[in-house]
């Protein structure tokens, strides 16, 4: 196999993977802290890509318009909390399924009727249109590349936040022990307004980073939801590291599955089973890698509750 | 009891009124009402009396609907084989599923039964021999040595009796002795192994029956309008039989058949009905029925935590 080949599907792994991180981090905190599933944080990135697409066209600037996204999607995500999912916290996990997955509906015809049924297109900015030589000799797009690297710095910012500032112990601490946190007098209700308006802006970056790559359409948001939930499972309900690690683990596993498992049939399988077997394994692939993780590790990778 | 009976006999009188009507549609709708119902009442089983929040009955229903496609497809058409398969096929999966599945809990379990539900998924959406994304149309409807099932009434009665059997074995169940033992677990599963009943093969048998009942909801939605589609097993199609038993109400014999009649019955109502006043304020609303789905749902959680049953409900009798 080609070295070429194989770094280049790690890269796509790894830049996919970065974006999951993205959506799965402001997901493993809702998760952890309020103990609340929140099916339309999906939604939240959907919104966030259309908000971008709109922005872009608007401003003419593809880093302006993302800026205008982040903060009016971290508006959104704000508002819904404190106008819908606040009341939800005390409620058992079956009706936070059924009140998000309503958001989730809403959320969909919303969009088509603010910005029609059709998928909207977003280009990549021009100075990163074109592809790059990699050391190696090795043809990358650039903006691949930028993926990779927004993802990198946003997940060490988020790691600093998490691990070094005064709002990250404060986060950690109710992660880890809700009860005990609001007794020691941390201000939960106002905490969790912000860590869900952070987890908004995250989302709004994923769908604006991918949306040149995917089709800024409607539903795009419950496929990745369901890998992000994947993620933040694999990883450990409620933990940042395990968000990080379950995020490459499960970009780099898909990727690479799609990638390879073809050719690996093709090893010993005549073409026309290894050409439907191939995708099909690799599309299992990362539920498998999930149900092999919490076979083994029940409470995933890294229990953020001790 | 004569609550059911009630029901049972307006049910059963519908086709007549809807014939002299002329107005055959609706029997075929009402059918297939019928077979979500008994989808989201197997799902209540686990769910609801049991307490297994799973998040991938679509495998079972999906799955049982596949079974009988793919057999019709092999020239085995016959309902008598073709649905004790559907049936069996269901329940080995659920037992397969349920045994890894039972070792987590919570929210881990509802993240592990999607996730064996999706590669389920997978599997079928890349079996190009029997339809992959396209899914898989049928010759026809199961046939069964004598009459008919095509006529759209006739089979509206197959599904209202098999739906009575299943709410009979449902209400029987519960109230048996195994029903009491898994009422027992779900209100306090530690205190019920202490006991020394076996918890675990409890639950797994209760999933089990939970999920062949969902094969046969399955088979007869492959037969409902003779077309098995992918998107039958895909995760959305989980959290629609979820929230019907939501809706109707969690652990009430009627939860799941009030729940598929309210979502069916909304989604057909905005699509196909016109209404005026609402028309001049926006022309195009009926294109946007999930807008209004959504916002019933989003009302019923904050007004009816019980589900719809729940407003009906005595007091609990517990």
């Amino acid at each position: 196999m080609p070295a070429s080949l194989f770094l280049e599907q790690t890269l796509n792994g790894l830049q996919f993977g970065l974006m999951l991180f993205l959506l799965a981090a402001g997901l493993t905190l809702v998760f952890g802290i309020m103990d609340m599933i929140n099916l339309a944080h999906g939604s939240l990135y959907m919104i966030g890509a259309y908000f971008m697409a709109s922005f872009a066209q608007m401003t003419g600037s593809f880093w302006g318009g993302m800026a205008l996204a982040l903060v009016a999607t971290a508006i959104v995500g704000a508002l819904l909390e404190m106008s819908l999912l606040r009341r939800l916290y005390g409620r058992d996990h079956l009706t936070q399924v059924l009140a998000t997955f309503a958001i989730i509906l809403i959320a969909n015809e919303v969009v088509r009727i603010v910005w029609g049924s059709q998928p909207m297109l977003l280009n990549t900015p021009a100075d990163l249109a074109g592809p790059v030589t990699l050391p190696g000799g090795m043809q990358y797009a650039s903006y691949r590349l930028a993926i990779i690297a927004v993802g990198a710095v946003v997940a060490l910012l988020l790691y600093l936040l998490v691990a070094k500032t005064r709002v990250g112990m404060l986060v950690r601490a109710g992660a880890s022990n809700r009860e005990m946190a609001i007794a020691m007098g941390v201000n939960i209700r106002r905490l969790f307004t912000a860590v869900f308006a952070l987890g908004a802006a995250l989302c709004a970056l994923a769908g604006a980073m991918l949306g040149p790559i995917l089709a800024v359409q409607v539903g795009m948001g419950e496929t990745i939801l369901i890998l992000a939930f994947v993620v933040i499972v694999i990883g450990g309900i409620g933990s940042i590291r395990g968000a990080f690690v379950g995020s490459l683990l499960v970009g780099i596993v898909d990727t690479g599955g799609r990638a390879f498992l073809p050719l690996f049939f093709g090893v010993f399988l005549p073409p026309q089973f290894a050409s439907a077997a191939g995708p099909a394994v690799a599309s299992v692939l990362i539920y498998l890698l999930m149900a092999v993780v919490l076979y083994f590790r029940p409470q995933g990778l890294f229990p953020a509750r001790g | 009891m004569i609550r059911a009976i009630v029901v049972f006999v307006l049910l059963a009188i519908f086709p007549l009124v809807m014939q002299a009507m002329d107005n055959l549609f609706y029997v075929s709708f009402a059918s297939r009402v019928l077979i979500y119902a008994i989808a989201a009442t197997s799902l209540n089983l686990a769910l609801g009396y049991g307490g297994m929040v799973s998040f991938g009955h679509a495998a079972f229903f999906g799955g049982g609907a596949f079974v009988v496609g793919i057999l019709a497809l092999e020239g085995v058409r016959s309902a008598w084989i073709a649905w004790p398969v559907a049936i069996a096929v269901a329940a080995l999966a659920a037992c397969i599923i349920g045994a890894l599945s039972l070792r987590t809990r919570g929210v881990y379990f509802i993240m592990i039964t999607l996730a064996f539900a999706q590669m389920i998924y997978y599997i079928f959406v890349s079996l190009k021999t029997y339809g992959g994304d396209d899914g898989l149309q049928l010759p026809g409807r199961s046939t069964v040595g004598f009459g008919t099932l095509g006529n759209d009434i006739v089979w509206y009665y197959v599904v209202l009796a098999i739906l009575a059997l299943v709410l009979y074995a449902v209400h029987r169940l519960v109230h048996s002795r195994f029903g009491r033992v898994i009422d027992a677990i779900r209100e306090n599963e530690a205190r019920a192994e202490a006991i020394g009943f076996p918890v675990y093969r409890y639950k797994l048998l209760c999933f089990v029956i939970a999920g062949a009942a969902g094969g046969l909801a399955g088979a007869l939605i492959a037969n409902q309008s003779s077309y098995v589609s992918p998107s039958l097993l895909h995760w959305i199609q989980s959290g629609t039989l979820m929230i019907m038993v939501i809706v109707g109400g969690v652990g009430t014999l009627w939860g799941g058949v009030i729940g598929a009649a309210v979502l069916l019955g909304l989604e057909h109502l905005i699509a196909d009905y016109r209404i005026a006043w609402l028309a001049k304020l926006a022309p195009n609303y009926q294109d946007h029925a999930g807008l209004a789905v959504g916002i019933v749902l989003l009302t019923i959680v904050m007004l009816a935590p019980e589900g719809i049953a729940g407003l009906f409900a005595r007091p609990k009798e517990k």
